[in-house]
C-alpha cells in the first residue's frame, strides 16, 4: 500500500483543530501557530499530490480504501482524479490564506481556528470521497463550523439572519440529496455506496430521470443555483473574512462538485434529460447575478452576487455535458475559487481598516494599501475574463461548450460578462481610485501576512493565465473519464 | 426450543442483580444516616455498570432466539441490546442525580430507578402478553413516583400526577387491546399469536381495533403524537435527571415492546399497521418539531424534540422490515446517549444557574467552554449532523423507509429535520453568541457529572464514527425482532 497522502491531507486540519481545542484559551500564539503549521502542511501536501498525479494515466489515483461499515457496503474510500485534484489544491490554498488573514482575531481565537480547521477537513474530505456515504459525512460535517463562525465572528448586523439562512438552505439541499442518494443505493441493488461501482450500475431511464433532480439540485443549492442562491450573498456578507473566502471560494465548489459527482456521474441519463433546464437556470444565474451585483451599494454584497453569477458559468459548463464545457467548468471552479477568495480577502482588509463597506463612502485607497489594490485589480481582470489571467482560460471553453449545446445560452451569458466588467470597473474606480475621504489619511497598510496571502492568490491567477496547461491537462484527464460515463459525449 | 435450568438462570442474572442492587441501596440507606448517603449514586452507577459486564458474560444471546421460564421471556439479541441500553441509562442518570440533595439523600430514589430499570429489562425480553403487561406496570409505577419525587415542589407533583393519570388511562386501553388479542388467538404467547390468529381466521376489522387500542398504550410510552400531551409538562416538572431517564430509557423500552408485539401479533394486518405507524411518525415529527420552535424553556424544548425524535424512530419501524427495526434500534442507542447528555447539561446548568430558561445559557461558552462544547455535540447529534451518533441513526431509518419503497416518508422526515435543526441551532446561539453578566464566573462541575458527560460524549462520537460493531448488534436485534 502506498503512502496515505490523501488521508494525511484530510485529517491534518481535523487533528490540528482538536489540538487547538485542547490548548488553553489564553495562548493565542500557540493556537495560531498550530493552525498555520497545519495549513502549511496541507498546502505542501496538496502541491505534492498535484504534481505527482499522472495526468497521462488519468483516472483515480492515490486511492486508499478501508472497510467502514461492511454490512452496508460503506467504506472509507478516497482518491483523486483530474477533476477533484485541482479542487483539493484550491481548498488547501484558501484555508492557508484564511488562516493568515484571520491572524489578528481577538474574540475566542481558540474556537475560531479550531472551527476553521474542521471546515478544512470537511471540504477536503468531500473532494476526495469515492464513497457516497462518506461524501455526505464530510459534506454535513461543515454545518456547525459554518453556522457558529458566521454568528460568532460575523458582521453584527446581519450575522444571525445570514448564518441561519445559509445553514438551513444548505442543510435542506443536502438532506434532500440524501434521499436521492439512498434511492440510488437501493435502486442499484448492489448494496454498496462505492461510487465507482454505482457508476456502472446501469439504472433504468425512468429511475435516472426521476431521481436526478433530487441529487443534483440538492447539492447545487450549495453551488448557488438559481432560484436557491439567496443564501449566498447574505451568508457571504455576514461571515467573517476567512469564512467568506472559504464559503464562496471552496464551499460553493463543494456543492457544484458533489452535484457533478453524485448527480451527473451516477445518473448520466438523468443529466441528459434535465440538461436544458439546468442550462436555463444557470444562464439566469450568470445574468441575473451580474445585474444584482451591479445594483449593490455595499462593497461585500457586490462580491457576494458576483460569485452567484460566476458559479452560473460552472453550472453551464456542467450542463453542456461536452468536453469543452466540462473542461471549462473544472478550470472555472479553480479559477473562481482563487479569485473570489482574493476579492473577499481584499474586502475584509478594507473593512477592517476603515469599518466602512458602502462603496459611495470609500475612495482613493490604492495609495494607502497598494497590495490590496493590486490584488483587487488582478481578481477583477480574472473576473472579467481578460486574456492573460486564469478567468479567460476557464471561461472561454465554457462559452465554446455552451455555443455548441445551445447558442442562445452563450449569447445571453455573454451579457453577464459585460455587466461583470461594468461593476468591477465601477467598484475599482470608486473604492481604490478617486478622492480619498477625510478619514482616509489614517488608514494603515495591510500586514505582512496579508501580503503573503494576496501574493499567493495573485500569483496563481497570473500563472494559470499564462500557463493554462498546468491546470488544463489535469482537468482534461478528469473530463475524459466523465465523458466515458456520458457515453462518449 | 427449550433450555436447561442453568441457562435460564444465567439469562436472568442481570435482572436478579438489579434486585440485589436495589436491596443493597435501600439497606445502605437505612444504615448510613449521615453524609455517606451521598455515595449511593456512585454505588448505583457502579452496580449498573457491573451488571452490564455480567450481561456480557452470562446473558449473551444464543444464535437462535430461545424461550425461557416457561415461555415468559425470550433470550435474544433484542432483549440483550435493550438491557444494556437501559442499564447504561440508569447508570448515567444516577451520576447526573448527584449533587441534588432532595434526590440523592433518599435511597428510595435510586431504589425506584432500579426497579423501573428491572421492569424495562423485562419489557424488552417479554415473550408473553401477561409478562409484558406486568413488566410495563413495573416500569411505569416507579416512574410516576420519580416524576413527582420533589413533593414540596408543585410542578413536580403536578408532573407525577399527570404522568400517573395519562399512564393509567392508556395502560387500561392497551390492556383491553391485549385482552382482545388473547381472545382472538387463545394464547398469551407472543410467538404463537401470528399462527393462532391465522388459524382462527380473525376478521381484519377486529384485529385493527385491537391494534389501535394497543398502539394507544405504546404510543404513550414512546410519546408519539397524539399521545404526547403529558410529555412537555412532565419533563418540565420532573427532576431533570428523571426527565432525561423518561425521555430515553423509558422511550426505548416502549419501542422494544412496540416492535415485538406488532411484528407478530399483527402479522396478518402488516400493511395496515405500516400505514398507521407511518401516520403516527408523520404527525409526531411534524407536531413535535413545530411546537418545539416556540419554546423558551429548554426542558420543554427537549420534550417536543423528543416527540419528534420518536417520530423519526417510527419511520424506521414503519418500514416493517428487519433493516427498519435495526435502524430503529441503532437510532435508540444513539438517541439514548445523545438525549442523556443533553439532559445532563440541562441538569448541570439548572443546578448551577438555577434556571431552565434558554436565557440561562447565555455566555455559557465563555463561562464553561467544555460544557458548551458538550451541549453543541448533543444538539448537533439530535439534529443529525455528522460525526455524531444521530447522523447515523437518521440515515439508517430514512434508508429503511427508502428501501421499503416509502421514499416520501423519508422525504417528510428530512424536511422535518431541517425544521429541527433551526431550534437546535437557536440553543447553540444562546450558549455561544449571547452575553451574560455571569460569564466570567466559571461553572463548577462535580466529579460524577464530569464522568457521566464524558462517557456520553465519547459514546456519541463512537456511535457516530465507528459504526460497524454497533450496527452489527443493532442488526442482530432487528433480526431477532423480525423472526418468530
Amino acid at each position: 500500500m502506498q503512502f496515505p497522502w490523501l488521508s494525511l491531507l484530510i485529517f491534518t486540519p481535523l487533528i490540528a483543530g482538536l489540538v487547538i481545542l485542547a490548548l488553553p484559551a489564553g495562548r493565542r500564539d500557540w493556537i495560531r501557530g498550530v493552525a498555520v503549521i497545519a495549513a502549511s502542511l496541507d498546502l505542501l501536501m496538496s502541491l505534492l499530490v498535484y504534481f505527482r498525479y499522472d495526468a497521462t494515466v488519468g483516472d483515480y489515483q492515490f486511492i486508499e480504501r478501508v472497510p467502514w461499515v461492511p454490512q452496508l457496503g460503506i467504506s472509507y474510500y478516497v482518491g483523486v482524479d483530474g477533476f477533484s485534484l485541482p479542487l483539493v489544491l484550491l481548498g488547501s490554498v484558501v484555508v492557508f490564506c484564511g488562516v493568515l488573514i484571520s491572524w489578528r482575531i481577538e474574540d475566542r481565537p481558540r474556537e475560531f481556528f479550531a472551527f476553521l480547521m474542521f471546515l478544512g477537513t470537511s471540504v477536503l474530505g468531500v473532494f476526495c470521497s469515492l464513497d457516497l456515504f462518506q461524501l455526505f459525512f464530510f459534506f454535513e460535517l461543515a454545518v456547525f463550523p459554518k453556522y457558529l463562525m458566521i454568528i460568532l465572528w460575523g458582521y453584527p448586523k446581519t450575522r444571525e439572519y445570514g448564518g441561519m439562512k445559509l445553514t438551513l438552505y444548505l442543510f435542506a439541499g443536502s438532506v434532500i440529496a440524501l434521499v436521492g442518494a439512498l434511492a440510488i443505493y437501493f435502486g442499484s441493488g448492489l448494496r454498496t455506496f462505492d461510487m465507482l461501482a454505482l457508476e456502472k450500475a446501469g439504472f433504468p431511464l425512468w429511475f435516472q430521470q426521476f431521481w436526478f433532480p433530487f441529487v443534483f439540485l440538492g447539492f447545487a443549492v450549495l453551488g448557488g443555483i438559481f432560484p436557491f442562491y439567496s443564501w449566498a450573498p447574505d451568508g457571504h456578507v455576514a461571515a467573517p473574512t476567512a469564512v467568506s473566502m472559504l464559503l464562496a471560494g471552496v464551499e460553493m465548489k463543494v456543492g457544484a462538485f458533489s452535484a457533478l459527482r453524485a448527480g451527473i456521474m451516477l445518473l448520466p441519463e438523468g443529466a441528459r434529460y434535465w440538461a436544458v433546464w439546468i442550462l436555463v437556470l444557470a444562464t439566469v444565474n450568470v445574468v441575473y447575478g451580474a445585474f444584482l451585483a451591479m445594483t449593490q451599494t455595499d462593497f461585500k454584497y457586490v462580491i457576494g452576487f458576483s460569485s452567484v453569477s460566476h458559479m452560473g458559468l460552472v453550472l453551464i459548463g456542467f450542463a453542456t455535458l461536452s468536453s469543452q464545457g466540462l473542461l471549462g467548468a473544472g478550470m472555472q471552479m479553480f479559477s473562481h475559487g482563487i479569485m473570489t477568495a482574493m476579492f473577499f480577502a481584499v474586502v475584509g482588509m478594507v473593512y477592517d481598516r476603515t469599518h466602512i463597506r458602502e462603496i459611495s463612502r470609500l475612495g482613493g485607497l490604492f495609495n494607502k494599501m497598494p497590495w490590496a489594490g493590486i490584488g483587487f485589480v488582478i481578481a477583477g481582470l480574472v473576473s472579467m475574463g481578460m486574456p492573460g489571467f486564469s478567468g479567460f482560460v476557464a471561461e472561454f471553453p465554457v462559452f465554446m461548450g455552451a455555443w455548441r449545446a445551445l447558442p442562445l445560452v452563450a449569447v445571453i451569458a455573454v451579457i453577464g460578462i459585460l455587466v461583470t466588467a461594468g461593476y468591477i470597473l465601477l467598484v475599482l474606480r470608486r473604492v481604490f481610485f478617486g478622492k480619498l475621504p477625510d478619514f482616509g489619511e489614517h488608514v494603515p497598510d495591510v500586514s505582512m501576512l496579508d501580503k503573503i496571502a494576496i501574493g499567493l492568490l495573485g500569483f496563481l491567477m497570473v500563472v494559470l493565465g499564462w500557463f493554462p496547461s498546468l491546470l488544463s491537462t489535469v482537468v482534461q484527464s478528469g473530463v475524459d473519464r466523465i465523458l466515458v460515463l456520458l457515453g462518449g459525449g | 426450543m427449550t433450555a436447561d435450568f442453568a441457562t435460564m438462570l444465567s439469562a436472568v442474572f442481570p435482572e436478579i442483580g438489579l434486585v440485589v442492587l436495589m436491596v443493597v441501596v435501600l439497606g445502605l440507606d437505612l444504615l448510613w444516616r449521615d453524609e455517606r448517603v451521598r455515595r449511593l449514586g456512585w454505588i448505583t452507577a457502579a452496580g449498573c455498570l457491573f451488571l452490564v459486564v455480567l450481561s456480557l458474560v452470562f446473558a449473551l444471546p444464543p444464535a437462535e432466539p430461545l424461550l425461557i421460564w416457561g415461555g415468559m421471556l425470550r433470550l435474544d439479541a433484542a432483549g440483550f441490546v435493550f438491557r444494556i441500553v437501559f442499564l447504561l441509562g440508569a447508570a448515567l442518570t444516577a451520576l447526573f442525580s448527584l449533587g441534588q440533595d432532595d434526590l440523592q439523600k433518599h435511597g428510595e430514589y435510586y431504589g425506584l430507578m432500579l426497579v423501573s430499570t428491572l421492569g424495562m429489562s423485562l419489557m424488552a425480553s417479554a415473550a408473553d402478553l401477561i409478562m409484558l403487561y406486568l413488566a410495563i406496570e413495573l416500569t411505569s409505577i416507579p416512574l410516576y413516583v420519580l416524576a413527582g419525587f420533589r413533593f414540596r415542589d408543585d410542578k413536580s407533583v403536578e408532573a407525577g400526577i399527570k404522568y400517573l393519570l395519562f399512564g393509567a388511562m392508556t395502560s387500561a386501553v392497551m390492556l383491553y387491546g391485549l385482552s382482545l388479542l388473547y381472545g382472538f388467538s387463545g394464547t398469551t404467547q407472543i410467538a404463537e399469536l401470528a399462527e393462532q390468529i391465522d388459524r382462527h381466521s380473525v376478521p381484519v376489522s377486529l384485529l385493527v381495533i385491537s391494534l389501535v387500542l394497543v398502539l394507544v398504550g405504546f404510543g404513550f410510552k414512546v410519546s408519539a403524537v397524539p399521545f404526547h400531551f403529558w410529555a412537555p409538562d412532565v419533563y418540565e416538572g420532573a427532576p431533570t435527571p428523571v426527565a432525561g431517564y423518561l425521555s430515553t430509557a423509558s422511550k426505548a423500552a416502549g419501542f422494544a415492546v412496540l416492535m415485538r408485539v406488532i411484528l407478530t401479533g399483527f402479522w396478518a394486518v402488516t400493511p395496515i399497521w405500516m400505514d398507521l405507524i407511518a401516520g403516527l411518525a408523520i404527525v409526531s415529527m411534524t407536531v413535535g418539531n413545530l411546537l418545539a420552535l416556540t419554546q423558551t424553556n429548554i426542558k420543554r424544548l427537549l420534550a417536543y424534540s423528543s416527540i419528534a425524535q420518536a417520530g423519526y424512530i417510527l419511520v424506521g419501524v414503519a418500514a416493517g422490515t428487519s433493516f427498519g427495526m435495526s435502524g430503529a434500534v441503532y437510532y435508540l442507542m444513539a438517541y439514548l446517549l445523545t438525549n442523556l447528555v443533553a439532559f445532563g447539561v440541562v441538569s448541570v446548568v439548572g443546578q448551577r444557574v438555577g434556571s431552565d430558561d434558554l436565557s440561562a445559557y447565555a455566555g455559557l461558552s465563555r463561562r464553561a467552554p467544555a460544557v458548551a462544547l458538550i451541549l453543541l455535540i448533543s444538539m448537533l447529534s439530535l439534529g443529525g449532523i455528522p460525526p455524531f451518533a444521530g447522523f447515523v441513526g437518521k440515515v439508517l431509518v430514512f434508508a429503511a423507509a427508502v428501501e421499503a419503497g416509502r421514499w416520501w416518508l423519508a422525504l417528510i422526515g428530512v424536511i422535518n429535520s431541517i425544521v429541527a435543526l433551526y431550534y437546535y441551532l437557536i440553543v447553540l446561539k444562546s450558549a455561544y453568541l449571547l452575553r451574560s453578566e455571569d460569564e466570567q464566573k466559571p461553572l463548577q462541575l462535580m466529579a460524577g457529572w464530569r464522568v457521566a458527560l464524558l462517557v456520553c460524549v465519547t459514546g456519541v462520537l463512537v456511535l457516530g464514527v465507528v459504526i460497524a460493531p454497533w450496527f452489527e448488534w443493532a442488526g442482530k436485534a432487528g433480526w431477532a425482532l423480525s423472526i418468530y
